[in-house]
Order: structure tokens, then C-alpha cells, then sequence
């Protein structure tokens, strides 16, 4: 698959489980995650992020995040990755699940916006 | 005098006193409208960033890069990515200058790029924007810095995890609001930097 997910949360099972819920849609697409601080507390981590992206398959990645300092973590570990990240404002499960199981259908970024659109709740 | 390396690390020395200093009271800040770990969570940061310090850093931009890069992974809340970025900012600019208002400024720039915060949003920006032009007078007191940090208390918080409280935010201060006033106290009391 050419596109790929990383998910980032506060909390470490709420990635979890939302990777979860998305393989369950979404079986051939690479999901990678980063959930809790550096010391698995509630919190976000830089480090997690560039290590998520990293080890994703896809060298294009949708980003999906639950609150304000995930987006910053995300916005600064994009600028230090290679790969080209898209981040959506959009609320968290619906975004990631909708993406999911549109790039396992093998539909395109364009469109994938297109149905993220409407999703979008933090600005 | 001029900013140093040397009087750098004493003005984060005195800054990191006043987070475990405070700790708990930033972090009782951070409880009625936020996630209560503001002064913990800057605590380990400041604490791991004197740990690195004790190697001393050939420069001034790799002084702050220390500073940013630490800030950025040991502080899980939001107050990593901003401080961090406000470091990093600094770090870029003190290669060309070591004009401390120029510095705080490109600082200032970069927190508001981060977390999308304007002044009156009841968030740090509202006292680094107040403090800055005094520091240009040579005006600034312990005095101004309080008024800026009481300035927030009747604000409605329009970033942050204090901006889902909505007018309930009103009547408590901005956390990251006080912890900036530490470091522009901590910055008043380096001798000769101002």
C-alpha cells in the first residue's frame, strides 16, 4: 500500500485499541502508533512519533492524534522525518477509521480528504 | 554584559530552582482547567536539563539546542513542544545575535507557530508578549511579570486543554502563563543580563 497510517494518543491503550479496531478494516495497510509520554505516562513523545514513522511501511503517512499537544508533537516530528505526513484536524476515531478503510479499498489521498472533510472538529 | 554560556546556564539554574520550587502549586494551577501535571511534568524536564548542563556546551546555539532537545523528550505535555520550540528558536537565532530581546522574540514567534496561540488566548504568549517590550525599556519588574500572569485569570482560555472548559476556564490563572513568569523572574535575577 502506498499510504499509510500513524496514530498518536495520550494514552497508551488508546492506541491500542483504536489499531485494533482499524486492522480489523484495514488488514494490508501499515498502522503504526505512538501512545503515552517517553515513560508511558499520559503525555505525547516526540521520539515515539519519529520511531512510528519510521517503522511504518508506507513512505506517505495520514496522521491521526486525540488532543492539542499530540498535534504539536506531530507537527515538529513531521519537520525532522523524510516521509511526506499529512496531518487531519479531525476527530480522532472516525478520521483514522474512514482513512483506514479507504486506502484497504485502494482509493486515493484526493478522495480520502474529500470523506475527511467533513470529520474535522479541531479548528 | 552579554548573554554567555556561562550566565545562560546560571539563568536556567535559577529557573529550574523555581519549577521544583513551585512544582506543586503549578501543577494545583493546572487542576481546575487542565490536566494537573503542568509543574511535574516542567519539574522532570528542568531537572534533565541540568543534569545535561553539567557538560558544558561549546556555544550559545548548542547552549539552547541542549535545552530545546531535552525539553522535547522528557516533557510529556504540552509545555515540551512549546518550550522546546522556544529553545530551538533561540538556538537558530543566537548563531547571528546574542541580542536578548531579538532572541526572546524569534522565541516567542515559534510558540505562537507551535500551538497556534494568540495574546488574550490565556495561554504562556499572553506573558512573553507583555514581558518583551519591557525587557527592550528596561523596564521590566517582578511586578510587571505578576500583572501579566493575573491578567489571564479572567480570560477564556481559547487553546489548550483549558479551551474545552469554555467560560468555566474564567477566574483561574493560565499554568504555563506562571511558569513563564519564573522564567522571566529567573531572568531578572541573572546578574547583569538585563
Amino acid at each position: 500500500m502506498k499510504l499509510g497510517i500513524t496514530l498518536v494518543s495520550h494514552v497508551p491503550e488508546l492506541v491500542i485499541g483504536l489499531d485494533k479496531l482499524l486492522a480489523q478494516v484495514a488488514s494490508d495497510v501499515s498502522i503504526t502508533s505512538a501512545g503515552g509520554s517517553s515513560s508511558d505516562e499520559i503525555g505525547t513523545s516526540m521520539d515515539k512519533i519519529l520511531t512510528a514513522f519510521s517503522t511504518n511501511q508506507a513512505e506517505e503517512i495520514l496522521a491521526f492524534y486525540d488532543l492539542g499537544s499530540a498535534k504539536m508533537n506531530l507537527e515538529m516530528a513531521t519537520e525532522m522525518t523524510n516521509k511526506k505526513i499529512h496531518l487531519y484536524d479531525v476527530a480522532f476515531v472516525e478520521g483514522a477509521y474512514t482513512a483506514a478503510s479507504l486506502i484497504q479499498a485502494g482509493v486515493g489521498l484526493t478522495e480520502i480528504e474529500q470523506q475527511l472533510a467533513p470529520l474535522n472538529i479541531k479548528n | 554584559m552579554t548573554l554567555t554560556v556561562n550566565n545562560l546556564i546560571i539563568w536556567m539554574a535559577k529557573f529550574a530552582d523555581k519549577i521544583a520550587v513551585n512544582k506543586q502549586f503549578l501543577s494545583d494551577l493546572d487542576t481546575p482547567i487542565g490536566d494537573s501535571d503542568h509543574g511535574f511534568n516542567m519539574d522532570r524536564g528542568m531537572q534533565a536539563v541540568m543534569a545535561k548542563l553539567k557538560t558544558k556546551p561549546s556555544s550559545l546555539p548548542e547552549t539552547f539546542k541542549v535545552i530545546a532537545m531535552t525539553l522535547i523528550s522528557t516533557v510529556g505535555g504540552a509545555s515540551g513542544p512549546l518550550y522546546g520550540t522556544a529553545f530551538l528558536e533561540m538556538a537558530k537565532k543566537s548563531s547571528t545575535t546574542t541580542d536578548l530581546v531579538d532572541l526572546l522574540t524569534a522565541a516567542l514567534n515559534g510558540i505562537e507557530k507551535r500551538g497556534g496561540a494568540e495574546p488574550g488566548d490565556k495561554t504562556m504568549v499572553d506573558v512573553w508578549q507583555a514581558v518583551i517590550p519591557e525587557i527592550k525599556a528596561h523596564t521590566l519588574t517582578e511586578n510587571k511579570i505578576a500583572s501579566a500572569v493575573e491578567a489571564t485569570k479572567d480570560l477564556v482560555a481559547k487553546k489548550g486543554r483549558a479551551s474545552y472548559l469554555g467560560e468555566r476556564a474564567k477566574g483561574h490563572v493560565d499554568p504555563g502563563a506562571q511558569s513563564s513568569a519564573y522564567l522571566f523572574t529567573a531572568l531578572l535575577e541573572t546578574e547583569g543580563l538585563l
